[in-house]
Parts: structure tokens; C-alpha cells; sequence
């Protein structure tokens, strides 16, 4: 074992932040389309109902497959990657969004609206703000899965951790396979965890009163 | 002012929601919108400041057609409170008093200031800025909802049954404070309810409103004094017609009949009607009827062991009432000399009848608490 680190260590760390980062700029691009798309598409109702559906379906398409799609778009390497991830967890946040927006308290919002607040300033200051607990845990639940789907985006040669499991395989060697995976479980415990902490600071204070 | 002119919405072709409404409603107003369920008191008063948009008609406030305004800046113009408070939880009580100043770019200072006086103007404390809204009662929340809609200075408040989730006691706390409020601001407000208490209570005028048509828009006195219809009438309920009785009855059907005697009688045969008739006063007439004076019975009493004559002891000055006088006014007399009862006379001064204090009380109590019970009355 300790061979292993000494021969492997560096290339661990490496192989982590590669990981890391991979997730974090897919996760990123996913938040910075899925919020926005998902606070437009709360106020209809076909269509917000629709787009979620076909997320919905698109979900089911094993990740391996949508990453073997990607090839031929976009070549190999780590933007295919990241491209394929960001769509993949654009529906957990977008789902949350339009489900937070959509339960937000109609009253504020009729209260704000009659006030003479405009769309824009009841989106920004009153529906985000309010759904924003349903939001942040679709985010924090977006970012586990992306940390464990990036594992299989190594097989298109995006790098991460990936790499240790396939190269354990290839190799048949369990220790670099087992490694490879606690790296990956405790990457995504502790992303959750922090992510839960920045819920908890994130949510309004007086919405937290009310639960 | 605000003038409306054949206001009408209609959704989905042919419903009409409001039907052809007009009125005129002077600055510093207070207008009470009433009617049952669906009448269109909502989206009436919702077409005012174009949460909804009319579908033919005119608003116009001073002069100016709300339809050229732009809503945004109508809006922030024009407070507005609902039944449901409406306040953002996530937002501070400050944060949500100056909603429409922060709109307006205030500055913090003078909202700063403006929270801390309209907070006092309500009775809540001043340390209540920094909480949030699910930290105050019902009732707290609705008074910050009630100064929340006059942070901006705006000159007409619409509410829509503000207090309607309210309990009795808070509804009538807050019916007081939100009265003294437009007194003392001087504001036009508009007032949506389902009751017609609160609306006497409140308004200077009554729009009562059915099927989305204005039938009658008028003084609380004026409606209840004479319904526009029969639609009116139920509205009202007979019960509360009856219960405003002492201001519309005359003393004609409040008073009894006196017990009197013609002046040439000698005091013992005074003596003998009182005792027969149980009472403690008589009032003396002429033949014709009219009215001299009163004995009462330690007058009766002294004058009878002295051997005078009636006319010697009676009492010749004394308070009258006019047949035609409001009931009010007598009451009013009663209480204010503290007299036992007041003698009721026509303009020649014959003697008509009697408002004895006990009846009074009868026709105050009736008026409180409606009807009395026939168990109590019959006993
Ligand atoms: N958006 C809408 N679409 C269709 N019909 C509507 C709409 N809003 C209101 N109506 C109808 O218009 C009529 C008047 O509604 P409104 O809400 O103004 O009544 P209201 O007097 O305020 O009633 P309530 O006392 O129950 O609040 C009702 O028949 C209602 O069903
Ligand atoms: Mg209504």
C-alpha cells in the first residue's frame, strides 16, 4: 500500500484536482444555465412541464452512451467531458428551480407585483430569494452526481480519477481500482458537506424562521 | 380625486366581471367596496392601479388616464394591503416597510427614518425593524402590511378585506388605527369587504356592488335610511335595520302614554290615580290637554299635610320634548339633565306621551345587541 502511494501519491493529487475541477466547471456551467432557464420556465406551464420531460427522458440515456455521442461533436478530451456534464445535471437544478419558484408564496409575489416591483426586481428580489432552498439542494445534488458521472468522462480522455479505475482494470490491479474509488466517494462526501454548510448560511434568514 | 367612467371587465368573452361602474371618489375619502362573493369588488379595485386591465372604461386620478401611466410607476404610486398580509418573509419588518422607498431609490437615511415613524404610528416597537415576519402575530404582520402601503407617501390606499383573516378583537383594533390613520393622513382609501359593520364603521361612502353592477353608492346613513332596492335591503339584513332604529324612529314610536290629570283635581284624588297607577310623577294638564307642569310624589306629600292646592305645588318649568324631535335628542336631554323621564308634546304643548329613562335603555340595548329575545322580552 504505502508502495503504491509512493510510486502513485503525486499522480493522486493530480488526478483529484483534475477531478475536481472537471466537476466544478461542469457543475458551474449547469447552475449558470439551469437557474436562470428554470425562473423563466416556472411562470409557464406547458412549457416548463414539457422541458422537463424531455430532461427528463434524456436522463435515462446511460452517461456512458451521451459521452460516446459527444466523440463525434466535439472529439475527445476534457470539453466534451464538461459539455456532457453540464447537461447532465442541468435537469436535477432545473427541475428544482421550477419547482421552487412555482411554490413560492403567491401572495408575496402578488403583494411585490402591486407594489410596483418589475418582473425582473420580483425574479431577482423576491422568487429567487424564496425558492433558493429548493434550489441550492438541487445544486448540492447536481454536484454529487457530477463528481461520480466525471469518473466514466475519462473514458473519453477527460482525466480525473477516472483514470486510476480504467487503468486498475486494464491492469487488473484492485488496489489502484479501490483507491480510484474512495478518491472519488470522499471527493463527493466532502463537496456535499460544504455545499451543506453553504445552504444553511446561503437561505434567508427569515425563511429558515418558518420551518 | 379619482373618477371612474363605465368601468367593465369581461373575461372570456362574456363574463362580466365588472359591469359599466362610475364614480366619483373625492380626496380623503374613505370608500368602502361591498358585496357578496364574485360581485367584482376584487377586480374592481385591482383595475385601479392595472393589476388587471380594464376592458373598456376610464380611471383617472386627478385629471390624469391610469391607462397612459406607466404601471410600474402607477403602482409604486398607490398603496395596496390584502388579506393574506402579503409580506416577504425573507425580507426584515424595515426591509419590508420601505419595499416601495428602496424602489423608489430613497435614500437609507430617510428610509431609515420613515420605518421608525410609521412603526410608531402603529404601536409596535421600534426593536420589531430587525425581526422578520414570521416572527410577529397575524395581527402585528397586518399593521406592518397597513404602513408598509403608506411608506411612499402614496395618496390613495387600496386594501382588499384586509383584516378579513383577523380575529374580532384585532379587526377592531385595526379598523380603529387604519380610521385614525386616514383621518389624521388625510389619504383617499379604498376598501374592499364582505361586512357591512365594518363598512359603517369605516366609510364615508358604501359602493355596494352585485354581479359586478354599482347598485347604490351612498353615505352609510343614506343607505341605511333608504336602500336603493331590495338587493340593499337583504344586504343590509333587516336585523340591522331594526338595530338602527333609535336613529331613524321618531319619539312618536318611542313613547308611552303618560299618566296625567287636569289641573281643577284636589290632591287627595291625585293621590289615589298615582297610587292606583303606580307611579312615582304625574303630569297636570288643562282640559284641552295641555301641558302646566308635574308633581311629584314628596311634593304631593308636603302640599296634602299643608292643605294647599294642586296648582300651588306643581312644578311649572319643566324639559319637553317635540313629537317630531329625533329620538337621538331626547336621549341626549335625558342623560344630560339626568332626568327620570321627559314629557313628549306637539307644537301647541298638548301632552302626547312620555320617554320614561327605562325605555330608553330598552331601545339602547336593542340597538347593541340587536333584537331582544322573546324569552327576555316576555318576561
Ligand atoms: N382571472 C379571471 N378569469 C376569469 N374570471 C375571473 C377572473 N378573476 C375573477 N373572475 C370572475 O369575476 C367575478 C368577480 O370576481 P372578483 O374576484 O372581483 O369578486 P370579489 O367581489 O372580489 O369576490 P370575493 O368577495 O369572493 O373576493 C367572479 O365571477 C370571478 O369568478
Ligand atoms: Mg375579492
Amino acid at each position: 500500500m504505502s508502495e503504491f502511494f509512493s510510486n502513485y501519491g503525486f499522480e493522486l493529487l493530480q488526478k483529484t484536482w483534475e477531478h475536481f475541477y472537471i466537476s466544478a466547471i461542469a457543475l458551474l456551467i449547469g447552475v449558470v444555465i439551469a437557474v436562470p432557464l428554470g425562473m423563466l420556465l416556472a411562470r409557464t406551464n406547458k412549457l416548463g412541464n414539457w422541458i422537463l420531460t424531455v430532461a427528463g427522458v434524456l436522463q435515462t440515456i446511460p452517461t456512458l452512451a451521451v459521452l460516446a455521442l459527444m466523440i463525434p461533436l466535439f472529439g475527445i478530451g476534457k470539453i466534451p467531458a464538461i459539455i456532457a456534464l453540464s447537461m447532465y445535471i442541468l435537469l436535477p437544478i432545473l427541475n428544482n428551480t421550477i419547482i421552487g419558484v412555482r411554490n413560492t408564496d403567491p401572495n408575496a409575489k402578488e403583494a411585490a407585483l402591486s407594489m410596483g416591483m418589475t418582473r425582473l426586481q420580483l425574479m431577482s428580489q423576491v422568487e429567487l430569494p424564496l425558492a433558493s432552498p429548493l434550489i441550492l439542494s438541487g445544486i448540492r445534488l447536481a454536484s454529487v452526481y457530477v463528481i461520480s458521472w466525471a469518473t466514466i468522462a475519462s473514458y473519453i480522455g477527460a482525466g480525473g480519477l477516472g483514470d486510476f479505475i480504467f487503468n486498475g482494470l486494464n491492469l487488473y490491479d484492485p488496489v489502484m481500482i479501490i483507491v480510484g474509488t474512495v478518491a472519488v466517494t470522499v471527493l463527493a462526501l466532502l463537496t456535499d458537506k460544504i455545499l451543506g454548510l453553504v445552504e444553511r448560511y446561503a437561505v434567508p434568514k427569515g425563511i429558515n424562521i418558518s420551518r | 380625486m379619482l373618477s371612474i367612467k363605465n368601468l367593465t371587465k369581461i373575461y372570456g368573452g362574456k363574463n362580466k366581471a365588472v359591469d359599466d361602474i362610475s364614480l366619483d371618489i373625492e380626496q380623503g375619502e374613505f370608500i368602502a367596496f361591498i358585496g357578496t362573493s364574485g360581485s367584482g369588488k376584487t377586480t374592481a379595485l385591482r383595475m385601479i392601479n392595472r393589476m388587471i386591465e380594464p376592458t373598456s372604461g376610464s380611471i383617472e386620478i386627478d385629471g390624469k388616464d391610469v391607462m397612459q401611466m406607466n404601471p410600474v410607476e402607477l403602482r409604486r404610486s398607490i398603496g395596496y394591503v390584502i388579506q393574506q398580509i402579503g409580506l416577504l418573509p425573507h425580507l426584515t419588518i424595515k426591509e419590508n416597510i420601505v419595499l416601495v422607498p428602496k424602489l423608489l431609490k430613497w435614500s437609507e437615511e430617510r428610509k431609515d427614518k420613515k420605518a421608525r415613524e410609521l412603526i410608531n404610528l402603529v404601536d409596535l416597537p421600534e426593536s420589531y425593524l430587525d425581526r422578520y415576519p414570521n416572527e410577529l402575530s397575524g395581527g402585528q404582520q397586518q399593521r406592518i402590511g397597513v404602513i408598509r402601503a403608506l411608506a411612499a407617501e402614496q395618496d390613495i390606499i387600496l386594501m382588499d378585506e384586509p383584516f378579513g383573516a383577523l380575529d374580532p378583537i384585532t379587526r377592531d383594533t385595526l379598523q380603529d388605527l387604519v380610521k385614525v390613520l386616514q383621518k389624521k393622513l388625510g389619504k383617499t382609501f379604498i376598501f374592499v369587504t364582505h361586512d357591512m359593520d365594518e363598512a359603517i364603521k369605516l366609510a364615508d361612502r358604501i359602493a355596494i356592488l352585485s354581479n359586478g353592477q354599482l347598485i347604490q353608492f351612498d353615505t352609510p346613513d343614506e343607505i341605511l335610511r333608504n336602500p336603493a332596492n331590495q338587493f340593499v335591503r337583504d344586504f343590509i339584513g333587516e336585523n340591522r335595520l331594526i338595530q338602527d332604529r333609535p336613529n331613524m324612529r321618531t319619539v312618536e314610536d318611542a313613547m308611552i302614554k303618560p299618566i296625567s290629570v287636569t289641573a281643577d283635581k284636589s290632591l287627595s284624588e291625585v293621590i289615589s290615580i298615582m297610587r292606583e297607577r303606580r307611579v312615582d310623577t304625574i303630569f297636570v294638564t288643562r282640559n284641552d290637554g295641555t301641558l302646566l307642569g308635574y308633581l311629584d310624589i314628596e311634593d304631593i306629600n308636603e302640599g296634602y299635610r299643608k292643605g294647599k292646592d294642586l296648582v300651588d305645588i306643581m312644578h311649572r318649568d319643566l324639559f319637553k320634548i317635540q313629537i317630531h324631535d329625533k329620538l337621538q335628542d331626547s336621549v341626549r336631554t335625558i342623560l344630560k339633565r339626568n332626568l327620570r323621564n321627559i314629557p313628549v308634546v306637539d307644537e301647541n304643548n298638548i301632552l302626547l306621551g312620555l320617554i320614561t329613562r327605562s325605555n330608553l335603555v330598552d331601545i339602547v340595548y336593542d340597538s347593541i345587541w340587536g333584537e331582544t329575545p322573546a324569552g327576555v322580552d316576555e318576561a
